[in-house]
């Protein structure tokens, strides 16, 4: 089966992991800016962290027929440096133009603090001035539910903001709920040891439908596993779902979703081959 | 709406993993009973406790919810104004 995995850290991968990817059905995926491991010192380090993202990357996903898109934006870690996270929205607008670039993402929060939210609605802004469409970050563990619900607030308190036009990631069973209800999108990140777990997952496709809801591994450099949707796909069949099902939440849903953008130039597989037969 | 499988073949399913996980659980609580020290009194135990309560709860709980939130700092209402924000 065809899928898109709408998160994905691929600068963090192996040049195999985008070969073993291709080999299990992926044909897409989305990469949101994010925190490297270590905090960054000036704004040309996102520069040159940017211009990886919408170059090289592409390039490398190419070598294997994956196309890849990818957000802008200074993630909530380094938010805490308000002056050097000012620097980086302004900078932004330089790639929002570049092939490729489906938003601003993913902001959100960390440990929900008052620097966090400030450069949460910084980020807003620069989105609703630009018309782009958002992906989010929501908290680990026990800072999950307080913080999506500060995200969640400040996002209905921007009338500016079309809610089909973002998307809520790292969902679980607390807070999946209050997401969908306000009209956003929804991404269940698939992890090994936090997050959630493929089973889990279907869970809540049981119980909440298949509107608005997608799939990612949000694989990275930490225990992360970039195969994790072919797990929940097989997960699904397991539990006697039907293909058409399998299908909207891995790739029908991420294509309606990125399709929003006007920086989402997707080639369908079959298309692709069909153009390659003529 | 997606249906669920039917009980029966969920349990035939997972049974042994259900078993296994228990068991885990049964383990690491030995574990924290057999180290030196006492931990009983610790803020972390007291979600533990709460945690299993949980489990045994009646069937339309929302388990997996409600532990969710059982781990959670709570959400205040008028966080906009401790932030001027």
């Amino acid at each position: 089966m065809y899928y898109i995995d709408p998160h994905i850290h691929m600068v963090s991968r192996v040049t195999d992991d985008y070969e073993t990817l291709a080999k299990m059905g992926c044909v897409a995926m989305s990469e949101p800016a994010f925190w490297a491991g270590f905090d960054r010192g000036s704004v040309d380090g996102f520069r040159d962290y940017f211009r990886q993202l919408t170059q090289f990357e592409q390039k490398r996903a190419g070598w294997y027929h994956l196309q890849h898109f990818t957000w802008m934006c200074i993630n909530a870690k380094e938010a805490e440096n308000v002056k050097l996270s000012r620097e980086v929205i302004a900078m932004i607008p330089e790639f929002l133009d570049q092939p490729g670039v489906l938003g601003i993402g993913e902001i959100g929060l960390n440990k929900n603090t008052k620097n966090e939210s400030i450069i949460f609605l910084e980020h807003l802004d620069l989105a609703a001035k630009y018309k782009e469409q958002i992906l989010i970050h929501t908290p680990h563990l026990e800072d999950k539910y307080k913080g999506t619900r500060m995200i969640v607030d400040m996002l209905c308190d921007d009338r500016r903001l079309d809610h089909r036009r973002v998307l809520v990631d790292h969902v679980e069973e607390h807070t999946i709920r209050l997401v969908l209800e306000e009209g956003f999108w929804a991404g269940m990140t698939l992890y090994p040891t936090s997050k959630c777990t493929p089973d889990r997952a279907v869970d809540m496709i049981e119980l909440y439908g298949p509107e608005r809801l997608m799939v990612n591994s949000a694989g990275d450099w930490g225990p992360s596993k970039p195969t994790a949707v072919p797990d929940f796909i097989m997960a699904m069949r397991r539990r006697g779902h039907p293909e058409s099902l399998i299908r909207k939440i891995v790739y029908d849903n991420p294509v309606e979703f990125f399709s929003q953008s006007r920086n989402f130039n997707f080639t369908p597989p079959d298309a692709e081959v069909a153009t390659r037969e003529a | 709406m997606p249906r669920p499988l039917p009980a029966e073949q969920t349990l035939n399913r997972e049974f042994l993993e259900i078993r296994a996980k228990i068991l885990e659980l049964a383990a690491s609580l030995d574990r924290l009973d057999r180290g030196d020290g006492n931990v009983a009194d610790d803020p972390r135990m007291r979600l533990v406790r709460g945690g299993l309560q949980i489990l045994t709860a009646d069937a339309d709980a929302d388990r997996a919810e409600q532990l969710q939130l059982l781990f959670s700092q709570p959400y205040e209402e008028t966080w906009r104004k401790k932030f001027e924000i």
